[in-house]
């Protein structure tokens, strides 16, 4: 994204911070210098450095921005939902930067002018970086080949069948390679919609004792099989949305360790929550893939750990009330989580799961390398995108605070530990929280 | 569970809604079983109306056909004086969700008490429960898979009547579509709650719901082994379309393994009640010598099924509409 507004860009100086920079192994109390939407240094004052602005960090964290690898922002075509502005709103208070949007928008995203649109309205908002992931298969049929190549001169950043099924394993092949003719990243949904049929919840005891239909492991398993195999046949650098299953994981581990360039995701509320969630019914608790058991949500956790899993990402999916006033298989899926993500990430290092600077590798250098980006890093000459926040400040998440237009999260009254103070997109303060 | 205790029982203990058998007290269960023997000799009398609930008004909000539990649910309010709405809601799939939170909220305004609900979506009574006006009673009549407590009461009052009151020397096989059943969920944890000795579950793996041993059950997939010495056997319906899920190849070979027959019937105990919540398809589930045979309660069930809504009705119906009173 090109923002045209050299001429406003400030001189900066972030000061007082302890700096977390995972990409170059940075973690020291130092002051941050940005000009011209870059960062020019840290450490020491640049030669002839005059700040026109100086934002004290003292107690807090600075961080590159935060990338969401997968946010749905409902437009265009589900503005009644949400909407690029807001959402890219919600993004700034939550230290996010960059975001990427699934091509399953309406119309989905396989032109250049839904790319182009989509882009134009972010910039507008200008509150957050908007990337799009284009369509694999036109309409997202999983029949005829996008236009890859239009796609991504367009600016698309990888393509995606997103949750839209590849039934036909031929087209799936003939897709991959196509994507593989141009570099492009291929993200995958792993999920065999013969077995996950019309499920709403982990088959396993609590949909048992529920009589909620099931969705077994193994839609996530076969389809992760099938997928690898024909990673290995096409050479195509893929990534995986979503995994959910201990198997899963370990399955994509020892692909890694076989050296296919394959890399992996979790959402959030998967690395919090199991299926003994949805025991009353909790429509906020209902997402796709589902809720799984404790030993699944065990194997996200080592598999993040151990860097199978990569990137954390909130797979925001923001409704309005009416979409979860429904019985419990009738609501549609999703939790809105732009806001909880910086926090529930930090809580992963205080409960020893992974260390500070790994819990924002996996926000901030983990996606950027999935994505083959310049940005999450705070070298010198990158985008000055930064997330400042109060590793200490604790919050309760509440409905009249979020900024999402989707209310729709389980973590709903969590005591939340960790908030942004201020945001930068390239050099310019897209947010900032006032004290108390 | 503690949410689902909460919503379906006041803090007194006292019967608010009445959704699903689990989050109960066996206590609870027995009152019911107890106030339905006392309307069970109403219902046998030339008089057969009480005027507990005069003046209240019942709706039967049915998204999901049924002629049995409908008309039992009718009569039963009847028999307690109420006045009874029929509704019959024809759900189309896309606009489900709004037309029951508009239905709802439309019958409420017309300053109703009580709902009976049977809906095709697990958890709906749930919702519906935690979405009505704080006065309005519940009762599920059969939400999806998950389930038909009310069923089951009536399934618990049969065999107390038949066998005693001492479920901890039973045995009690349920024989069938398991996996997509919500009569059995609500029998099995019924029968656990109420201390059954045994109970165990008979059908081909493909009806057998994952990790169906934590509801509390032994698992066979052979009738005659699954039945061996049962002093209870408890059928379930068995639906057409699940040929076509590819569950089962055919009713003819379902008949032949699964299907309650004389000659199977001579492993479980000589005393064995046979029961089954209707409608009965003959010879898939059972032959027609057993249906109609000796052993069979059946039509006692279908008897008993007036007197259990009735006690369930009464008992949710005092605490919400008449405040602390209580008999």
């Amino acid at each position: 994204m090109t923002l045209h507004q050299a001429a406003i860009f400030e001189r900066i100086r972030i000061h007082g911070g302890r700096v977390i920079d995972p990409a170059n192994n940075i973690d020291e109390q130092q002051d941050l210098y940005i000009a011209d939407g870059t960062i020019q240094a840290t450490g020491n004052t640049p030669d002839g450095f005059t700040a026109d602005r100086s934002i004290d960090a003292s107690g807090c964290i600075v961080c590159p921005g935060l990338i969401d690898l997968y946010a749905n922002l409902r437009e265009p075509g589900q503005e009644h939902k949400a909407t690029i502005a807001s959402e890219s709103h919600a993004a700034a208070s939550g230290g996010i930067t960059t975001l990427c949007c699934p091509p399953d928008t309406q119309p989905v995203i396989d032109t250049p002018a839904v790319v182009e649109l989509i882009r134009l309205r972010a910039e507008s908002a200008g509150l957050c970086r908007v990337l799009t992931i284009g369509a694999l298969t036109r309409g997202l049929q999983g029949e005829q080949l996008s236009e890859m190549s239009a796609l991504l001169n367009a600016g698309c950043v990888g393509v995606s069948n997103a949750r839209n099924p590849v039934s036909n394993t031929m087209v799936e092949r003939r897709a991959l390679e196509y994507a593989a003719t141009f570099g492009i990243t291929v993200f995958l949904f792993p999920n065999d919609h013969w077995l996950s049929g019309s499920g709403c919840a982990h088959e396993g005891a609590v949909a048992t004792r529920l009589g909620l239909p099931g969705i077994p492991e193994t839609a996530e398993t076969v389809a992760v099989a099938r997928d690898l195999a024909l990673i290995e046949q096409t050479g195509i650098q893929a990534h995986f949305c979503r995994l959910t299953t201990n198997r899963a994981v370990r399955m994509v581990a020892r692909a890694q360790f076989d050296g296919l360039p394959v890399t992996a995701d979790c959402s959030l509320p998967h690395l919090y929550l199991t299926e003994i969630d949805l025991s009353d019914f909790d429509s906020n608790c209902h997402v796709l893939p589902p809720l799984r058991t404790v030993e699944d949500r065990l194997g996200l956790r080592n598999g993040l750990a151990n860097r199978t899993i990569s990137v954390i990402c909130s797979d925001h999916q923001p409704h309005e009330e009416d979409a979860k006033a429904r019985p419990f298989p009738e609501t549609e899926p999703g939790i809105s989580g732009l806001e909880t993500l910086l926090p529930l990430s930090l809580r992963l290092a205080d409960e020893g799961i992974l260390t500070l600077s790994e819990a924002i590798q996996r926000l901030t250098a983990g996606p950027a390398t999935v994505m083959g980006l310049p940005y999450g890093t705070l070298s010198r000459g990158a985008s000055a995108d930064i997330c400042i926040f109060d590793p200490d400040a604790v919050w309760q998440l509440v409905p009249e605070t979020m900024l999402s237009r989707g209310r729709n999260t389980p973590f709903m009254g969590w005591q939340l530990k960790g908030r942004v103070t201020n945001t930068l997109l390239q050099g310019r303060l897209v947010f900032s929280r006032n004290a108390g | 569970m503690t949410r689902d205790n909460s919503l379906q029982v006041d803090k007194d203990g006292n019967l608010r809604h009445f959704l699903c058998i689990r989050g109960l007290t066996s206590n609870l269960l027995t009152d019911i079983l107890d106030a339905a023997e006392s309307f069970a000799g109403v219902t046998e009398q030339t008089v057969k109306k009480v005027p507990l609930l005069r003046g209240k008004t019942i709706v039967n909000l049915f998204f999901e056909a049924s002629t049995r539990t409908r008309t039992t649910f009718e009569l039963a309010a009847k028999r307690l004086s109420a006045d009874v709405l029929n509704i019959s809601v024809a759900v189309s799939s896309t606009v489900k969700g709004e037309s029951l939170m508009d239905t709802l909220s439309n019958l409420e305004a017309m300053h109703v008490d009580m709902f009976v609900v049977r809906h095709a979506e697990s958890g709906s009574a749930h919702f519906i429960a935690r979405n009505v006006a704080p006065h309005i009673s519940v009762i599920n009549a059969g939400d999806g898979r998950h389930a038909h407590p009310t069923q089951a009461m009536l399934d618990m009052f049969t065999i107390r009547r038949t066998k005693g009151k001492d479920f901890g020397r039973l045995r009690v096989a349920i024989v069938g579509d398991i996996l997509h059943s919500r009569v059995a969920r609500s029998q099995i944890h019924a029968l656990n709650l109420l201390n059954t000795g045994e109970v165990r579950i008979v059908a081909p793996k493909t009806l057998i719901p994952a990790h169906a041993e934590t509801l509390g059950v032994h698992i066979f997939h052979d009738l005659e082994e699954g039945i061996r010495d049962a002093d209870v056997i408890m059928m379930l319906r068995l639906q057409n379309e699940r040929m076509e899920g590819a569950l089962l190849p055919s009713e003819q070979e379902y008949f032949q393994l699964f299907g309650l027959t004389e000659d199977k019937l001579t492993s479980a105990k000589p005393d064995v009640t046979v029961m089954h919540p209707g409608p009965i398809n003959r010879g898939v589930e059972m032959d027609s010598i057993v249906a109609d045979g000796p052993r069979s309660v059946i039509l006692q069930q279908v008897s008993h099924g007036i007197a259990v809504r009735m006690a369930v009705m009464s008992m949710a119906m005092r605490r919400v509409g008449m405040g602390g009173e209580r008999n």
